[in-house]
C-alpha cells in the first residue's frame, strides 16, 4: 500500500474521500451516484442498465418486460401510514409501474435477525399480502435467511420484479425533451417526516401519515387512454429533487419547476419549518413525476385526478433548453435558484 | 402556513424592494451576521430584489463554520473511544477536520465503529447518559448565544442530578466581539449590520449600542423571513441615507430590548467568558464561552486529557476571508471545482448554512445567466 502510495500523484488538498461506506453512499443523493459512477455502472456496463430507470426493459422472444430489484431496511419497522412489508410490495410494483409495465409477479428474500419475535413477522407477512392483492400482483418466489443476534435490524427485505410492456410508447429519461410539461401526482414529503417523526420520537399535533400507496393503477390509465408520456419517475430517496436532477442529467435539458406549484401538506411544511428542512428532498412512497408533450398535459392531470393515489395531480414546470442537467426553481418571490442534490441525507440543522 | 406565509408574501416583498430602491441614493455595504439569514437571503433570492446600490456580505454566524479545526479534531478523537457515545447536532458531521488524525469526519468515525448520535436537544443527550451509566457521553456544544441556554441547560440538569457520565466539548461564541473584530479591521467594508433575531431574543440588543456609538454602524436586529430580511435592509439602509448609527429591532415580535434574563442567568452560572480562536479568522479575545469553575468537571478536553493542541488548515481555502466579508464564496479559486459540498475543503461549504454552501446550493449560476423559462402553472 505504501509503495503505491508514493507513484500516486498528490493533490494539496485533503480529499474527504471516505475509505469506508458511509450512510450517505446509500443516501440517494450525489455519494450514491458517485459510487454508481465510479463503481457500479463501469462493472456493469449493458444497455439495460445504462438506461438509468427505476427498472429495466428488457425484450425476451417477443415479449416486452421491465425487471427491477430493491431492498427495504426502513427504521422503524412500522409507522403511520404502513410498514416494512407495505413498502416491500408497493416500491417495487412502482419502479415497475415507471417503466410503463403492468406489474406482474414479485421474488420476495426475507433477511430475519435472531430473537426477532414472531408476531412483528406475521404482521409484516400480512401487510406483504394485503399489499400484494392491492397492487394485483402475485409473489410467486422467495428465500428466508436469519442472522445472528446484533447483525440486523429486525427485518431486512429484498423483492424483485418482473411486469410486461403492453404498449410501444418509449418511456425513459432519454425520450424527455424540452417543451414537455412536468406534473406531479400529489403532495410531497409525507413518508420522510412519518418515518423521521417516529424514528426520532417527534410527535405533532396530527400523525402524519405516510404516503406509501401502489401506483400502476393510474399509470394504467394514461396508458389506456394514449397519452404520449415520455418520463415516469417514483420521487423515492433524495425526494423530488434528486428525481428531477437525475431526469436533468440522463436527457441533457433543464427542469424548470415553480415553488409555488409543488403542494406540500402543511402539517409536513410545519415539521420541516421546526426540523431545518426542506420537503423537496424528502423521500415519497406513493408520488411520481410523469413528463409529457404540453398538449398532453390537461389531460393527463384529469386523468390521474380520477384516482385517490394521484387526486391532486397538478403541474410544477417545464422542460426546457440547457444548462443541461439542472433543476431550477421559482421561489416565492419571484426569484429563480438552483436546486441541487444533496450529498447524503439532509441533516437538521443546529438553529 | 399560518405565521409563515404572512412573512413570504411576494406583493409585499415586490413593494419592500420597491421601498428600498427609492430610498438608495449611493452603493452600500451590509453584512447579515447569521448564518441561518444567509440562507434565508440565498434561498428566497432576496439579493436580486435589491437595488444594485446594495451589498450584502455573509457573516460569521454560522457555528458550524466557526468551530476551530483543533476542536473538530479533538471531537474525532473522543468520539472514536469505544467508551464513547458522542452527540451531536446533525450538520456538525460533515464538518472536515484538518485529517491529521484517524478520520475526516464525524460520519467517517461512525462508520469505523464510534457511536456517534445525532440530537435535537442537548437534553437528550443527558437522556442518553442516564440510560447508559457504563459509558462516557458527550456532547458537542457549538453555537452561539442562541443554544448556549440548551447547552448550559444540560450541564446545569447533569450536575444536579448526578449524572457524572457526562461532559460537553464546548465552543461557543459570541456575537459582538465578532462585529469588532471585522469592524477594526483595516480591511473592512461593512457599513451596516443585521444583527441575528435569535441571538438577541436571548441576549437583548443593549450590548450592541456601544458598537454603533463606537463604529457609527447602524445595527438593526433581524429576523429570519424574506419580510423581516428586507425590511432589516431597508431600516438599515435609511438609517445610511440619514447618517444615523443607531440600534433598532426590527424583530420586535420575538425580541424584547433585555432579552430573556432565565436564559441570561443560566449562561452566566454554567458558562464564563474566555478567548476563543474562530475557523478561518484567528483568536478574538473575549469572544467566547467555556465552562465556569464550578462546572469544569463537565469539560469533555479536561475528561479525556485532550490539551494544547494545534493544527493546519488547507492553504487553499479562504473561509476567513469569507466570513469576514471580504470574499464572495465564488471569488475562491477552489469554490466549486475542489471544493463542493461533497468534498469540503472548508467549514462554510459543509453546514446548509455556511455562505459557500449557500451560494453552491442555490445559485451556481445567476438568474440572469438562464434562458427564460416558462415557468409553472402561472
Amino acid at each position: 500500500m505504501s509503495e503505491v502510495k508514493e507513484f500516486r500523484l498528490q493533490c494539496p488538498a485533503p480529499v474527504n474521500d471516505s475509505e469506508r461506506v458511509q450512510l450517505a453512499h446509500g443516501g440517494g443523493g450525489r455519494r450514491m451516484h458517485e459510487l454508481l459512477e465510479s463503481l457500479l455502472l463501469p462493472s456493469f456496463g449493458n444497455e439495460a442498465l445504462l438506461e438509468r430507470h427505476d427498472g429495466a426493459t428488457l425484450k425476451i422472444a417477443g415479449a416486452k418486460l421491465a425487471f427491477t430489484t430493491d431492498s427495504y431496511v426502513v427504521r422503524p419497522l412500522f409507522f403511520p401510514g404502513g410498514d416494512i412489508g407495505t413498502l416491500a410490495i408497493n416500491g417495487t410494483v412502482n419502479d415497475l409501474a415507471m417503466c410503463g409495465a403492468r406489474p406482474l409477479y414479485l421474488s420476495s428474500a426475507l433477511i430475519l435477525e435472531e430473537g426477532l419475535p414472531m408476531e412483528i413477522l406475521r404482521r409484516v407477512v400480512e401487510s406483504m399480502r394485503v399489499s400484494a392483492i392491492a397492487a394485483g400482483v402475485q409473489l410467486v418466489t422467495g428465500d428466508t435467511k436469519v442472522v445472528d443476534k446484533g447483525k440486523g435490524d429486525g427485518i431486512f427485505i429484498n423483492t424483485a420484479g418482473i411486469g410486461v410492456i403492453e404498449h410501444d410508447i418509449l418511456i425513459s429519461p432519454k425520450n424527455v425533451r424540452p417543451g414537455d410539461t412536468i406534473i406531479l401526482s400529489g403532495d410531497i414529503g409525507r413518508h420522510g417526516i412519518a418515518i423521521m417523526a417516529t424514528r426520532e420520537g417527534l410527535s405533532f399535533e396530527s400523525a402524519i401519515e405516510s404516503d406509501c400507496a401502489p401506483l400502476w393503477e393510474p399509470v394504467q390509465a394514461l396508458l389506456d387512454a394514449g397519452v404520449e408520456i415520455h418520463c415516469l419517475r417514483d420521487l423515492t430517496r433524495g425526494g423530488i429533487s434528486s428525481g428531477l436532477i437525475e431526469i436533468a442529467e440522463a436527457s441533457g435539458v433543464r427542469c424548470a419547476i415553480t415553488q409555488a406549484d409543488v403542494p406540500v401538506l402543511e402539517e409536513v411544511a410545519g415539521a420541516c419549518e421546526i426540523l431545518g428542512l426542506d420537503p423537496l428532498y424528502l423521500a415519497n412512497e406513493g408520488r411520481f413525476a410523469a413528463f409529457v408533450p404540453n398538449d398532453e398535459a390537461d389531460r393527463t392531470v384529469q386523468i390521474l385526478r380520477q384516482f385517490a393515489v394521484s387526486g391532486d395531480a397538478v403541474r410544477i414546470g417545464n422542460v426546457v433548453d440547457g444548462p443541461a442537467g439542472l433543476v431550477t426553481l421559482r421561489t416565492e418571490l419571484g426569484t429563480e435558484r438552483v436546486v441541487d442534490m444533496l450529498s447524503g441525507e439532509q441533516l437538521p440543522r443546529i438553529c | 402556513m399560518k405565521y409563515l406565509d404572512e412573512y413570504r408574501d411576494p406583493e409585499a416583498a415586490r413593494q419592500y424592494a420597491a421601498s428600498i430602491r427609492r430610498i438608495v441614493t449611493r452603493p452600500w455595504t451590509i453584512m447579515e451576521i447569521c448564518g441561518g439569514q444567509t440562507h434565508s437571503i440565498v434561498k428566497y433570492g432576496i439579493d436580486e430584489l435589491l437595488p444594485r446600490e446594495i451589498t450584502l456580505v455573509h457573516g460569521p454566524g454560522c457555528p458550524v463554520c466557526v468551530t476551530p479545526v483543533e476542536l473538530i479534531d479533538k471531537s474525532l478523537q473522543i468520539a472514536a473511544r469505544p467508551d464513547v457515545i458522542f452527540c451531536s447536532f446533525g450538520d456538525m458531521l460533515r464538518v472536515p477536520g484538518s485529517n491529521s488524525g484517524v478520520a475526516s469526519d464525524l460520519f467517517s468515525v461512525k462508520a469505523a465503529g464510534g457511536d456517534v448520535r445525532i440530537v435535537y436537544s442537548p437534553m437528550d443527550a443527558v437522556q442518553i447518559a442516564r440510560q447508559n451509566p457504563d459509558k462516557q457521553v458527550v456532547f458537542f456544544a457549538v453555537g452561539f448565544e442562541t443554544t448556549a441556554p440548551a447547552n448550559a441547560m444540560s450541564v446545569y440538569a447533569a450536575k444536579q442530578s448526578g449524572v457524572t457520565n457526562y461532559s460537553v466539548l464546548v465552543s461557543h461564541v459570541l456575537v459582538p466581539p465578532a462585529m469588532e473584530a471585522i469592524l477594526s479591521s483595516p480591511a473592512n467594508c461593512v457599513q451596516g449590520f443585521l444583527a441575528a433575531g435569535h441571538v438577541c431574543t436571548v441576549m437583548g440588543y443593549t450590548e450592541y449600542a456601544p458598537i454603533a456609538v463606537r463604529y457609527r454602524v447602524p445595527i438593526v436586529v433581524t429576523g429570519f423571513e424574506p419580510l423581516d430580511l428586507l425590511q432589516g435592509v431597508y431600516m438599515c439602509v435609511l438609517q445610511l441615507e440619514q447618517g444615523r448609527s443607531e440600534v433598532e429591532n426590527q424583530y420586535a415580535r420575538s425580541v424584547r430590548r433585555e432579552g430573556n434574563r432565565h436564559a441570561q442567568d443560566l449562561i452566566a452560572r454554567v458558562f464564563r467568558v474566555v478567548d476563543r480562536k474562530w475557523r478561518g479568522i484567528g483568536g478574538i479575545p473575549q469572544s467566547g464561552l467555556g465552562l465556569a469553575d464550578e462546572y469544569a468537571e463537565f469539560d469533555a478536553q479536561n475528561r479525556f486529557g485532550l490539551g494544547d493542541y494545534s493544527a493546519q488548515e488547507d492553504s487553499e481555502c479562504i473561509s476567513g476571508l469569507i466570513m469576514q466579508g471580504a470574499r464572495k464564496p465564488h471569488e475562491c479559486s477552489a469554490y466549486g471545482k475542489r471544493c463542493t459540498p461533497d468534498h469540503p475543503l472548508g467549514a462554510p461549504m459543509v453546514s446548509s448554512e455556511g455562505a459557500c454552501a449557500a451560494y453552491y446550493r442555490y445559485r451556481r449560476l445567476r438568474t440572469a445567466d438562464l434562458p427564460q423559462a416558462g415557468g409553472g402553472s402561472e
